[in-house]
């Protein structure tokens, strides 16, 4: 394709083509801090393309296509082309990679031991994890948690994190200007700003860390904990898997060893700073 | 050298993986992607001293393909359990088939949905055992519906409510309105069993059916599987058996299949290698046509020849039915549009 560039994040490398610069360029913005491993083959493809040829320049619409496509799919503005890239990227791993259990989680670690969070968008548990990124945790990962089949340890997926709406402003007021993206405003998803993971948490991001809690965490309303059984975590987590029925019996294993060793709550709270308190306090808990 | 044609040099043993530069294999793991082919390279692949992120790839595709065929034969099991106490026989068809029986083919290949065949009588108790057993239609209009049971080789298609997986029961090998009508009843009435217990074609008419469904079916597209089928079955089939190629040919003739099995036969040795006795050794100045379209792919793994591909989707429909009713049908379906 005429033009293209290759990242890695996390145990994923890929490769990524687009019929326009724009989107390339954002891309080499947001992963510049990324090891560089040329002589290393992908493993999954990214395009970014037009349609038809003339869309390339007339009212130009970004395609997400790859080794996955998604027939319906719909087109993006090339304004929104990072969200694109980001979108295509997603969509591959979720559905082409096989060698760990994908999650739709966020997590972060602390002391070689990890901090899931899943839930569905909204739940905060992007925010949660940038928030914790900037203290003193190690960011693995806003999107996707993967878990090794063979040890039962999570690997991190530190792709640039993602913010939406309220928590563009949040996040923006507590960090370096330099490691964010452009404001994407008004995408099909709301108001986007990606944030560049801290400098050690990119270099550490093969280092893989033992599951010691798992929170489903909700925003909004009063404070709530409550413990949740192994039956219900693994549930849920099957939904919040895209690759638990591919994995067949090593899904199964991975995810059974995950919720009997892992405790488990649901937490409600009502603003970040109540979410981080809780969210130490069970940590504090589970690894005393 | 384009990334299609290391493909089907790796495939084709022609060309040692050592000799890829760590530039090439992006494009061959795309291509192979793209048609499905991806795990089956990683099977072809597995003694062969690769690039390390190129053997954990591999090892994770043939890991996940051996949960799929496991998944697949399961499929096959389901439908043993639901069709076999009414005593209604099937024969396993295509990927499911390869697995059951054990060919050499079936090595990480794709399998997609369950193919059956029924002998033509038992279609109706089929479908309602396929009902009351968990399978659903999915959903479609009345036109679609009404073309899938008067025109086609299949019944519409139907999923299973609760492990989510598409099963066609066919009741013969091209749709009713193609120019050639196959044997049916010899299909069913010659079936082999394996060693599981399942139904599955002798190996002539399954090799007749693999070429049906590349060459004189559909528009090539995922070719370079079907054709990497063809080549694998007819060569372990003529090692076990001398007189195989003999004994094709008859069957071929037999079904109306004889042109589409010598090409699949001549296409199977221009891009795998394949070796084939004298009388199959032929040369039609037309196969070129078939090879820019089985290669037809760019080192993204985009499809390519757009006007090639046109041709053989309009080929596809020509074969399928009269003028008449091609026209009727290709109206109705664009004023559903």
């Amino acid at each position: 394709m005429k033009h293209s560039t290759r990242i890695a994040v996390g145990p994923v490398q890929f490769r990524i083509g687009s019929d326009w610069a724009g989107p390339i360029a954002a891309l080499g913005h947001l992963y510049a801090g990324y090891p560089q491993d040329d002589t290393r083959s992908a493993d999954a493809t990214v395009r970014l393309f037009a349609a038809r040829p003339w869309r390339r320049w007339l009212r130009p619409s970004v395609h997400i296509g790859g080794d996955f496509v998604v027939p319906d799919a719909l087109p993006l503005p090339l304004s929104m082309g990072l969200l694109a890239a980001e979108m295509a990227m997603n969509l591959q791993v979720a559905l082409g990679w096989r060698r760990h259990m994908l999650l739709h989680a966020s997590a972060v670690a602390r002391d070689g031991r990890a901090l899931l969070m899943s839930g569905e968008s909204g739940s905060g548990k992007s925010t949660l994890a940038a928030l914790l990124g900037e203290r003193d945790w190690r960011l693995m990962g806003d999107e996707f948690t993967l878990i090794d089949p063979a040890s039962g340890d999570a690997l991190a997926f530190p792709r640039a994190i993602s913010l939406k709406n309220e928590a563009i402003a949040e996040v923006a007021a507590r960090v370096d200007p330099a490691r964010l993206g452009p404001l994407l405003a008004a995408t099909p998803k709301g108001d986007i700003r990606h944030l560049i993971p801290r400098a050690d948490a990119i270099a550490c991001m093969h280092k893989p860390a033992r599951p010691a809690l798992l929170l489903f965490p909700r925003f909004g309303g009063d404070v709530a904990v409550e413990r949740m059984g192994e039956g219900e975590a693994f549930v849920r987590l099957t939904e919040a898997s895209t690759n638990y029925v591919a994995l067949g019996e090593a899904g199964f294993a991975a995810l059974t060893r995950l919720v009997r060793e892992t405790p488990s709550f649901g937490i409600s709270y009502p603003d970040s700073a109540t979410g981080i308190a809780l969210v130490e306090q069970l940590w504090a808990e589970a690894v005393k | 050298m384009s990334a299609v044609q290391t493909l089907i040099d790796l495939l084709a043993e022609r060309r040692d993986p050592a000799s890829l530069g760590p530039g090439d294999w992006d494009g061959v793991i795309g291509i192979a992607r793209a048609e499905a082919m991806l795990a089956t390279l990683a099977c072809h692949l597995e003694a062969t001293d690769l690039p390390p992120h190129v053997a954990a790839l591999f090892a994770d595709q043939r890991a996940a393909a051996k949960v799929a065929t496991a998944q697949a034969i399961w499929e096959a099991e389901m439908a043993r359990r639901s069709l076999d106490p009414a005593g209604v026989e099937f024969v396993l068809l295509k990927g499911t088939a390869y697995a059951a029986a054990e060919l050499s083919c079936a090595a990480g290949r794709q399998i997609g949905d369950l193919d059956i065949l029924v002998p033509w009588h038992d279609i109706g108790r089929a479908e309602n055992l396929a009902l009351l057993d968990g399978w659903e239609w999915v959903k479609q209009d009345a036109y679609d519906d009404a073309y899938y049971r008067d025109h086609m080789h299949e019944l519409p298609p139907l999923i299973h409510a609760s492990r989510d997986r598409m099963i066609d029961v066919h009741h013969t090998i091209l749709p009713r309105t193609h120019r050639v009508t196959p044997d049916a009843l010899a299909l069913v009435g010659d079936a082999i069993k394996t060693p599981g217990g399942f139904r599955v074609l002798n190996p002539a008419d399954m090799v007749c059916h693999c070429a049906a469904h590349l060459i004189a079916d559909g528009d090539l597209q995922g070719g370079l599987r079907n054709l990497w089928d063809f080549h694998c079955l007819t060569r372990d089939f003529s090692a076990a058996d001398p007189g195989f190629w003999t004994v094709l040919g008859r069957r071929a003739a037999m079904h109306g299949l004889g042109a589409a099995v010598h090409r699949a036969a001549r296409l199977a040795r221009d891009i795998y290698g394949a070796r084939l006795p004298a009388d199959w050794d032929r040369h039609d100045p037309t196969d070129i046509w078939f090879r820019r379209r089985l290669l037809a792919r760019d080192d993204w793994g985009r499809a390519t020849h757009f006007a090639l591909q046109q041709a053989f989707y309009i080929r596809s429909h020509w074969l399928r039915m009269p003028p008449v009713m091609l026209a009727r049908h290709l109206w109705t379906k664009w004023r559903k549009r």
